[in-house]
C-alpha cells in the first residue's frame, strides 16, 4: 500500500523539492533580507522566550531551580514538537480543497501535496531547532549526548502529523465541517499536552487523560533530550510508533479509496 | 492490426450524493450503501481512436465534454467502463496551472514541468527550446506577475508541449493568446501529429474542428450523439445548436430554392433586439437576386439582406444600417445609408420602409451573422430607433471547386508563376 505511493513520490521528488523551494521563495521574495528572515524569525522567538521567561518573569522549573533558563528550554522544546505536528495537521486539513482546481485539471500523484507540506514544515522546524540551540548555547546551555535522538523524534512527529492530517484532509473534502472543528481540537490539544506546564501541576485525575494523548509522549521525549539530557521513554514511544503506523496505513487506505471521488466533490 | 491510441468502452460517470457524507465513507470501507441520488453526466460512451488521428469534440456547455476530457486525462475516475490509453497523455485543460506569480518564466517552466512529471534534467536540456517557443524575450527571466496574460499563455503552452505526448488533449485553451501565437501552437500540434500524436480537440468553433480534425464526436446530454467524419458531425451539431429539426436537403447544394433555405438557421436564440421604439423592424430575411428566400449561398454568389421598418412616429432622415459578423463577433462588413448616398427622406407615422441591401459575396465558407437597424444621428449621440443584432444567419457553402484555403474572405487570387531558367540567369 505504501510502495506505489513512495515510488510516485520518488519520481516527483524534484517537483516536491521545487514546490517547497517555491513556497519559501515566494514568502521572502520581495524583502531585502530575503532568506535571512527564515532564521531571524526563529532566533527572535527563541531569544524573546529566553529573556522574558528567565529574566523578566524569573519562571523556574520545579526541580531545576539552579538553571534559570530551564523553563524557557522546557517550553520551547514542547513548542518545537507541537508546532511541527500542528502545522502539518492544519495544512493537510485543507490541502486538497486549496488545490482543488489543480487536482481537477492536472494529473499527478496527489500524495505529493501532503509531502510538500511535511517538507516545508520540517524546514521551518529545523530552523527553529537551530535557533533554539544557538540561543541557548550562547546563554550557556549546550544540549547533551541524548540530543542525538532528535532526528528520530522529529521523524516520528512528522509521521504522526501526516497520519492525522491526511485522514482529516480527506474527510474535509466531503464533510467541510471537519475543517472548522479541527482548529478548535488543535487548540484544545495544545493545552492537553504538557507544553506550558509540567504534568505534576495538574489534578491527578487528569494525568491519565494526558497520557492518552500521543503528543504527550512525543513532547516529553523532546523535553528529555533537549533539557534533561535523558533518554526518551522508548517503551511509550514504541506504542506511539505502532499507533502512527496504523494511522498512516489507515489514512493511506482511505486516501486511495476516496481518491476516485475526491475530484467529484471539489 | 492497427494500434489504437485510445479505446473507450461503455464509459459512464455519475456524481453520487448520499443522505449523509459519512455514508460515503462507509461505502469506501466496503459497506454497501445505496446512494441517495446518482446524477449521470456521461453514459454509454464508447469509441476508439488510432494513433495520429485528430478528433474534434463538440457539444454545448454542460453536455459532458469537459467531464469526458477529465476522465481521459485521468484527473477524474470513471464510474463505469474503461479507458485504455496507449502512451503518455498531455492534457491542456487549462493553461498556466501550477504557475506561481513570484517565480520567473524559466523557474515556472521548470516547476510546472515537474508537476507534469517531466524529468528535471530533460527539462533543463530542453529549456532553450521552451524559451524560444514562448518568445517573450527578456521577460522569460522576470517574475510572472509582470507578464501580460498573453505572455503567460505563451510560457504555459511552451511547457505543456515541451515533449511530444502520444495523446494531446486541448480544451479551448488556445482560444486565448494572439492570432500569431495561435498559429504557432497549431503548427506544433500538426508537427506532433505528423510524428504520430493523437489529438483530442475541444472547441465551439466548428470551422476549426473541420479544418484540424478528420473525425469528430458530438456529445449531447451526456451521450455520444454522433461519431464520424468531422464535417458531418459539425453540421449536425450546428443544426442542433440553431434549434430546429434537421432538414436533409440543407446539406446538398441543389438548385431548388427549398435546398437553399435551411429552417434550422432561422431565428437564432442569440438574437438581441432593442431600440427607442420610434420605429420597429417587422421582419428581416435574406433572398437571392430573384427574390427567393434563402439562407444558404454558394461562395461568390451575391445575396440580398432585406428588412421592413415600420415607423411609429414621424422621423426625419433616419439612417438604415447593416452589419455582418463572424461567429466570434468579428465585424466583417458594416455599412449604412450615409455611405450609400441614399437621399434623405422623412417618414410619417405608420409608414413602412422596405430596405434592401444587395451584397456581393466574397465570404469564405462558414456561418455568418447579420445585423440590421435604423437610427437617428443627433448632434453628438446616436439614437437607435430599432436594432436587431445577430438576427439572421447565412451559411456560405463551397461552390463546385474550393476557392479559399483558409480564412474568412475570398480575395480571388489569380496565380501566375513565371519561370526563368537558372542557366539563363547565370549566362545573363
Amino acid at each position: 500500500m505504501l510502495a506505489p505511493n513512495l515510488v510516485s513520490a520518488w519520481r516527483y521528488r524534484h517537483f516536491i523539492v521545487s514546490s517547497i523551494h517555491t513556497e519559501f521563495r515566494a514568502r521572502f521574495v520581495r524583502s531585502k533580507l530575503g532568506g535571512l528572515w527564515m532564521i531571524i524569525h526563529p532566533i527572535a522567538q527563541a531569544a524573546i522566550f529566553a529573556l522574558v521567561l528567565a529574566e523578566v518573569m524569573a519562571a523556574k522549573l520545579p526541580g531545576m531551580a539552579n538553571n534559570k533558563f530551564a523553563y524557557a528550554i522546557y517550553l520551547l522544546s514542547g513548542m518545537l514538537a507541537w508546532s511541527l505536528f500542528s502545522e502539518i495537521v492544519s495544512r493537510c486539513l485543507t490541502v486538497f480543497i486549496d488545490n482543488g482546481n489543480l487536482l481537477k485539471k492536472m494529473r499527478f500523484p496527489r500524495i505529493n501535496l501532503p509531502l510538500i507540506i511535511a517538507g516545508s514544515a520540517l524546514i521551518n522546524n529545523l530552523l527553529l531547532l537551530l535557533a533554539v540551540v544557538i540561543v541557548f548555547a550562547l546563554l550557556g546551555h549546550v544540549p547533551g549526548s541524548q540530543f542525538a535522538w532528535m532526528p528520530l523524534l522529529i521523524a516520528l512527529t512528522m509521521a504522526l502529523g501526516l497520519g492525522v492530517g491526511l485522514l482529516l484532509g480527506v474527510f474535509n473534502v466531503f464533510v467541510r465541517d471537519v475543517g472548522q472543528v479541527v482548529p478548535i481540537m488543535l487548540q484544545l490539544g495544545f493545552w492537553f499536552t504538557p507544553i506550558v506546564y509540567t504534568p505534576n501541576v495538574i489534578p491527578s485525575y487528569l494525568r491519565g487523560v494526558l497520557q492518552l494523548n500521543p503528543m504527550t509522549t512525543i513532547v516529553q521525549s523532546f523535553q528529555n533530550v533537549m533539557l534533561f539530557d535523558t533518554a526518551p521513554n522508548f517503551a511509550a514511544l514504541g506504542w506511539i510508533f505502532l499507533v502512527t503506523l496504523l494511522l498512516l496505513a489507515a489514512s493511506l487506505a482511505l486516501f486511495r479509496r476516496a481518491s476516485s471521488e475526491m475530484v467529484d466533490a471539489l | 492490426m492497427t494500434t489504437e491510441a485510445l479505446t473507450i468502452r461503455d464509459l459512464g460517470k455519475a456524481f453520487r450524493s448520499y443522505r449523509s457524507e459519512w455514508q460515503r465513507v462507509l461505502s469506501w470501507l466496503g459497506v454497501s450503501v445505496k446512494p441517495a441520488n446518482e446524477h449521470w453526466v456521461l453514459h454509454d460512451v464508447a469509441f476508439s481512436v488510432s494513433a495520429g488521428e485528430a478528433i474534434g469534440i463538440v457539444g454545448q456547455n454542460g453536455a459532458g465534454k469537459s467531464t469526458l476530457l477529465k476522465l481521459i486525462a485521468g484527473t477524474m475516475r470513471p464510474t463505469r467502463g474503461t479507458i485504455d490509453v496507449n502512451g503518455r497523455i498531455a492534457a491542456i485543460l487549462e493553461l498556466g496551472m501550477g504557475f506561481n506569480p513570484e517565480l520567473t518564466g524559466r523557474q515556472n517552466a521548470l516547476h510546472t514541468g515537474g508537476l507534469m512529471g517531466f524529468d528535471r534534467r530533460a527539462l533543463k536540456q530542453i529549456m532553450p527550446e521552451i524559451e524560444a517557443f514562448a518568445d517573450i524575450g527578456e521577460y522569460f527571466d522576470l517574475p510572472l506577475r509582470t507578464y501580460s496574460s498573453g505572455m503567460q499563455v505563451r510560457v504555459a503552452f511552451a511547457v505543456a508541449t515541451a515533449f511530444r505526448p502520444e495523446i494531446l488533449i486541448v480544451d479551448e485553451a488556445l482560444a486565448v493568446g494572439d492570432a500569431a501565437f495561435q498559429r504557432k501552437c497549431f503548427r506544433r500540434i500538426e508537427a506532433f501529429r505528423a510524428q504520430g500524436t493523437t489529438l483530442l480537440f475541444v472547441s465551439h468553433d466548428t470551422e476549426t474542428v473541420k479544418k484540424l480534425c478528420s473525425r469528430a464526436l458530438f456529445i449531447k446530454n451526456g451521450r455520444l450523439e454522433l461519431f464520424g467524419p468531422a464535417k458531418i458531425v459539425c453540421d449536425r451539431y450546428e443544426q442542433h445548436l440553431f434549434g430546429a429539426q434537421p432538414s436533409p436537403q440543407a446539406a446538398s447544394a441543389a438548385d431548388s430554392a427549398m435546398a437553399r433555405f435551411d429552417p434550422s438557421l432561422t431565428t437564432p436564440a442569440c438574437e438581441l433586439v432593442y431600440g427607442s421604439g420610434k420605429a420597429q423592424i417587422d421582419s428581416c430575411w435574406i433572398e437571392d437576386l430573384e427574390g427567393r428566400r434563402i439562407n444558404i449561398v454558394e461562395t461568390g454568389e451575391p445575396f440580398v439582406w432585406r428588412y421592413d421598418v415600420r415607423f411609429n412616429e414621424p422621423v426625419e432622415n433616419p439612417v438604415f444600417a447593416m452589419m455582418l459578423k463572424t461567429r466570434e463577433g468579428i465585424a466583417l462588413y458594416g455599412v449604412d445609408a450615409r455611405q450609400l448616398d441614399l437621399m434623405p427622406a422623412s417618414y410619417a407615422r405608420g409608414d413602412l420602409a422596405s430596405v434592401r441591401f444587395e451584397l456581393s459575396n466574397c465570404l469564405a465558407p462558414g456561418v455568418y451573422y447579420l445585423n440590421c437597424g435604423v437610427r437617428l444621428d443627433h448632434q453628438n449621440r446616436v439614437e437607435f430607433l430599432s436594432r436587431r443584432v445577430d438576427t439572421a444567419l447565412v451559411r456560405v457553402v463551397e461552390s463546385a471547386a474550393p476557392t479559399v484555403a483558409i480564412g474568412l474572405v475570398d480575395m480571388e487570387a489569380r496565380l501566375s508563376v513565371t519561370v526563368s531558367s537558372g542557366d539563363l540567369v547565370q549566362q545573363r
